[in-house]
């Protein structure tokens, strides 16, 4: 079995389980946030029952807070009422956002089954976990009965090996696959990574790798656990979990290989995450936002390579930039560090981390035909703001670069 | 469970949640205000189109990119009975399954269907009639529980029947 399989196999009791086969798992993790929430409470009370296992429950308030108009004030309400009256411990309000501060906050380890009600709750198979998304109604079942049906998922192998060049990143890793894949290609799928250049990723790059599998239809991304993975959670005080390898001989549906040498800078141009290109192949496209943030690509290790562009030029007079650092702990860090003050001298707007531009509720919404290029993972028509926008996806160095130049633009060119 | 119905507006490939409800025209959870601007940004004309009850057709991928349930919540509120595509994204087929809404699968409808068209879906015996061309497919089979989910209004009416026993 690959691991995967083992996974869900042991958390549903069973020796071994074959793709396509429905099993009922136990949860170890639920996951949901502000804007989820309000979509089942009622629900949930209707029941009468309690909530299975509070310790396991997860909730964040990070979609649009402080929020900007009285139905996102609302659903922050909602939720702390919630929290009060059911006395959920793990709740988090206004730290970050709700997939970096479970890690960051010690809710992962490998092995465990998490779900979330938010798709990008996948971002957890970077350490060995099955991290899946479902939605609100679907976590009314979770809190009363602490399981949940799967059908077992096909796997896609996608074996990374070589050494990534300069300004390349686990971002561009996953553009990559995603323009080999297409926006339905992995539908239903595991995304396996494995090879050289995975492990040589940080734990900052794995995550953002993981957090796209989602938008390329997978059920869900993961990568093996490692030395890296262990002093990652040590760091944390999280010891245990079950680092599960996959056998030799897994079965694998389709193996895909990409050569990490050979990638330059990919981005992601309107209206698809598909519709990939390598970036210096995207010429003369004014930019008038840029965004650096989101649970894809507003981690530490992107906040420090943007910083390195922001040094040498400020940010070009027609370009609004936005930085959204993914958590206080990141926020804090890059201060330390001195990156939020070369972010402000160069002309950037920091925010306060939550998830901001990224689905359009807020800090950073798009005008009509605005053009913006984002290190987010989304760029639907629609995604942030107005259904004329232009949403180019890229690395935090491609989106640094081109907040500089003004225009989409290769990082190799610009530092 | 068997749906007759008329198709009343027809879609594409791709069709992203976000553009079923978009952040931008959401100012309220309640399904009435959701119906009310479900398929904005795609088809100004959709909730006046899917005003007397009927079916949308899709194509590939239909509900993907964010897991919002605003999205089958929305549809379901304009008057969608039942969605048939191509295949959906994984999020969307669990959301609107978990709230009642009926949909199907079956490869290669998008080319089939058109606006106007009455289909006759049997979920329990796997097949989807077309009346007009004398044509039965054979749709993609969906779990026994989850079709019964379907038929006692979903996720939770199904919940509350198991919580009120006890």
């Amino acid at each position: 079995m690959n691991i995967t399989e083992k996974i869900l196999a042991r958390a549903a009791g069973k020796k071994r389980v074959e793709p396509g086969e429905i099993v009922q798992a136990r949860v170890d993790r639920a996951l949901f946030h502000e804007k989820a929430g309000p979509g089942f409470f009622e629900n949930f009370e209707s029941l009468n029952t309690p909530i299975w296992d509070k310790d396991k429950v997860v909730v964040v308030a990070d979609h649009a807070i402080p929020p900007s108009n009285v139905y996102s004030a609302n659903c922050i309400l909602e939720t702390r009422a919630f929290v009060r009256k059911h006395d959920l411990k793990n709740f988090f309000m206004g730290k970050g956002i709700c997939h970096q501060l479970m890690a960051e906050e010690g809710f992962v380890k490998p092995g465990l089954v998490i779900v979330g009600a938010d798709s990008h709750t996948v971002t957890q198979g970077a350490f060995g976990a099955f991290a899946t998304a479902v939605g609100s109604t679907e976590m009314a079942w979770i809190l009363a009965k602490g399981s949940l049906w799967f059908r077992v998922p096909e796997a896609y192998h996608i074996l990374v090996d070589g050494r990534l060049k300069e300004m390349v990143f686990g971002k561009d890793i996953i553009l990559r696959v995603f323009g080999m894949l297409g926006m339905d290609g992995a539908t239903y799928r595991t995304l396996e990574f494995a090879g050289s250049a995975i492990n040589e990723l940080s734990i900052d790059g794995r995550m953002a790798i993981c957090n796209m599998v989602v938008d390329a239809g997978a059920k869900n991304g993961i990568i093996e656990p490692d030395a890296k993975t262990h002093e990652f959670l040590e760091s944390l005080g999280v010891a245990g979990g079950e680092a599960f390898r996959s056998d030799t001989g897994a079965h694998y549906a389709k193996t895909f290989c990409l050569d990490a040498s050979r990638l330059e800078p990919q981005v992601a141009c309107p209206d698809s995450m598909d519709n990939v290109k390598n970036v210096r192949e995207v010429e003369n496209v004014k930019i008038d936002q840029a965004f650096i943030g989101t649970c894809t690509g507003g981690r530490l290790e992107d906040l420090r390579y943007a910083a390195m562009f922001f040094r040498k030029q400020p940010v070009h007079p027609d370009v609004m930039l936005v930085v959204t650092p993914a958590s206080n702990r990141i926020y804090k860090q890059a201060i330390t560090e001195g990156l939020i003050k070369t972010f402000i001298d160069a002309g950037a707007m920091v925010t306060n981390p939550n998830c901001g531009a990224c689905g359009g509720g807020g800090m950073g919404v798009l005008g009509e035909n605005e053009v913006c290029i984002s290190t987010a993972s989304r760029n639907t028509k629609g995604r942030m703001g107005h259904v004329s926008a232009q949403i180019y996806l890229g690395s935090a160095a491609t989106v640094a670069a081109s907040a500089v130049a003004g225009q989409v633009a290769d990082p190799r060119e610009i530092l | 469970m068997i749906i007759r119905s008329t198709v009343l507006a027809k879609f594409g490939d791709n069709i992203a949640t976000e553009m079923i409800a978009s952040a931008a025209f959401v100012t309220s959870s309640k399904p009435d205000d959701l119906g009310r601007i479900a398929c904005k940004g795609i088809d100004p004309y959709f909730v006046e189109k899917m005003k007397p009850g009927g079916v949308l057709v899709g194509g590939k991928n239909f509900g993907c990119s964010s897991s919002r349930e605003w999205a089958p919540v929305a549809l379901k509120a304009a008057g969608v009975k039942l969605i048939i595509a191509d295949f959906f994204a994984r999020i969307f087929y669990r959301n609107a399954v978990n709230l009642g809404l009926p949909i199907v699968e079956c490869p290669g409808i998008c080319q089939k269907l058109q606006v106007g068209d009455t289909v006759e879906v049997d979920l329990e015996k796997g097949t989807l009639k077309i009346p007009g061309t004398g044509e039965t497919l054979k749709i993609s089979p969906m779990p026994l529980f989850l079709i019964r989910r379907l038929e006692v209004g979903g996720l939770i009416p199904e919940l509350q029947k198991e919580f009120q026993k006890r």
